[in-house]
């Protein structure tokens, strides 16, 4: 008996304070309508108070890119706050480097908008649109990546930049996730998007993106991504991707040269066995065509005896090292695996090139502006 | 039934029966929230309000319900007493939360992970247990509370002052910090036995 009285008092009374609680909060937290003002009042959005500024910009069709669905994890939703943030929160600090505190950015998922805001966001993420789309074809291109190309219904083109990626919907048990995968087609096909799935083991976006069929319906958002081709066609392009991170690459150098068709450019693609390559006819089919365009593979992995392979063999950075002389003005995209970056990265800074002028992207297992070109990150 | 009256009580809870300094009640946040003077008023102000306020609810809940006499439960279901003052408490501390972030989101930054802490401040329950120890009446209750969360506030803006003066000193390096810190309130805690025997609330 006692022991049901207690129950019953212990119980009621948490019962009671909860919701004393919830109506506090309803009443409390009441911030009414707040205006936030983006890049100096080119537009202003008026926004019920109490929700992250990274939900409201959602909300609002403005579609600061996230990973992490506002965990404050994955860094991606930094804009500028010129007023009306409050102090930086001990949960940004480890986001956000000295230079971006002092110029006042900020993670959007971290921000409750308690009053009026004055934000900036880069012009480029005010053009980020969501894009319905549909399945064109999909071609399995090895044995664990599929070549998937989504022909878009609304808004029917996207103008991208080579190196971009977008931002893929997924559903999953806990709702939709978003997950970032490159662009691998070229700019010039504005009406279609193409990308390269690796297939990870319990993935959720990547098991979905493998299982979708002809027709099916995809949503995403898009183009993200920061990196800029040098527009100098004198400048040297060299692409070094690494196992499933052809993606950007391949956008690249069919951009590239369709744009300009003389300019030099190289691609590296280093995989494990014969059985991982992919795209290499197509490429060497460019190759013929541009004269200046140059192709590699490199085979990490021992071949098999009497395997046929007129490529290179060993670890990519050291075909790099062969076929690059020094001194050339260059610019270089990284995309692969952590290592490989790195040891690519060694070998570019010795043939002289400035780190400024090395973009890479490391499918987001070093740096949190890098998972990009997402390829796997798809986890 | 303790007849000592609302008023001695509340100058014994600032002095003599200080909560940081005689019961050692409270000593986390006491440490580590007294750099700046801002946030030691601030939350000196929080601590004080939420014991008056708890020891109220607190009262009426032990009262009202646990004891065996209670109008509203038979029972004797003090056994309880524990969970549920912590659990009042922690909504308590809520609602405060709310109401600080609402209208002083300065003073609701500059407290940060230490007001939800408040939830888990010993001198908070330890005033709820002496209440219950001491068999104060409401009147006497609140006043004790009311002059726990004073003398919490008191102790923490001198410890504050001190250590803001001391920012000036050039001491040894392994006394820096909160080792000093710690000397500096046990001189203090000395100091305070000084109002030992001026009022007495057993």
């Amino acid at each position: 008996m006692i022991y049901l009285a207690s129950i019953l008092v212990f119980g009621g009374l948490l019962v009671a304070l909860a919701a004393f609680l919830v109506v506090a909060e309803r009443f409390l937290l009441d911030y009414g309508v707040c205006q936030v003002s983006i890049n100096t009042g080119e537009r202003v959005l008026e926004i019920e108070g109490g929700q992250t500024l990274l939900e409201a910009l959602n909300g609002r069709e403005i579609y600061v890119p996230s990973a992490c669905g506002g965990q404050g994890t994955c860094g991606y939703c930094k804009v500028t706050v010129s007023s009306g943030g409050g102090p930086v929160l001990p949960t940004e600090r480890p986001l956000l480097d000295r230079k971006e505190i002092r110029a006042g950015v900020r993670l959007a998922c971290r921000i409750k908008v308690r009053g009026d805001l004055e934000i900036r966001i880069p012009e480029e993420i005010l053009n980020v649109q969501l894009y319905s789309a549909e399945v064109e074809h999909t071609r399995d291109l090895t044995y664990d990546t599929k070549e998937i190309r989504l022909r878009l219904l609304e808004p029917p083109a996207i103008e991208h930049r080579p190196g971009q990626y977008i931002q893929i919907q997924a559903p999953s048990p806990q709702g939709p996730v978003w997950r970032a995968y490159s662009i691998s087609s070229p700019v010039y096909e504005p009406n279609a998007v193409e990308l390269v799935v690796r297939l990870v083991p319990g993935g959720i976006a990547s098991t979905y993106l493998h299982n979708l069929k002809e027709g099916d319906p995809v949503t995403f958002t898009g183009p993200f991504g920061e990196f800029r081709l040098n527009e100098d066609p004198e400048t040297e392009i060299v692409c070094v991707a690494g196992g499933c991170g052809m993606a950007p690459v391949k956008n690249i150098i069919y951009s590239l040269c369709h744009r300009w068709p003389g300019r030099s450019c190289r691609l590296f693609f280093g995989c494990r066995t014969t059985r991982d390559i992919y795209y290499l006819d197509e490429f060497r089919e460019l190759a013929k065509e541009h004269p200046n365009f140059r192709v590699v593979y490199a085979l990490s992995e021992e071949l098999e005896p009497e395997e046929p392979w007129d490529g290179e063999t060993g670890f990519i950075h050291l075909a790099v090292d062969k076929y690059l002389e020094p001194g050339v003005k260059r610019q270089a995209f990284l995309c692969g695996p952590p290592v490989m970056i790195e040891a690519v990265q060694d070998v570019l800074a010795a043939k002289g090139l400035e780190p400024d002028d090395v973009f890479f992207d490391d499918f987001g297992l070093a740096a949190p502006p890098a998972r990009v070109a997402g390829l796997v990150g798809a986890v | 039934m303790n007849d000592t009256s609302a008023l001695v009580i509340f100058v014994a809870a600032v002095f003599t029966n200080n909560i940081l300094l005689t019961y050692f009640l409270g000593m986390c946040s006491f440490l580590a929230c007294s750099r700046r003077f801002e946030t030691a008023i601030g939350l000196g102000a929080a601590v004080t309000f939420v014991l008056t306020s708890t020891t109220i609810l607190n009262y009426g809940i032990y009262y009202g319900i646990l004891v065996p006499e209670a109008p509203l439960c038979a029972m004797d279901l003090t056994h309880l007493q524990y969970i549920i003052f912590i659990a009042v408490i922690a909504a308590f501390v809520q609602l405060v939360e709310m109401i600080i972030e609402r209208f002083s989101p300065r003073l609701y930054h500059a407290l940060g992970i230490f007001l939800p802490l408040i939830t888990v401040n010993c001198a908070i329950l330890g005033v709820a247990l002496f209440m219950v120890t001491f068999q104060f009446t409401l009147f006497q209750a609140v006043a004790f509370g009311f002059g726990g969360g004073v003398g919490w506030t008191l102790v923490i803006v001198l410890l504050t002052g001190l250590r803001q003066k001391m920012g000036y000193a050039n001491l040894p390096a392994p006394f820096r910090g909160v080792a000093i810190t710690m000397i500096v309130t046990g001189v203090m805690a000395m100091a305070y036995m000084g109002f030992a025997g001026m009022v007495s609330i057993q």
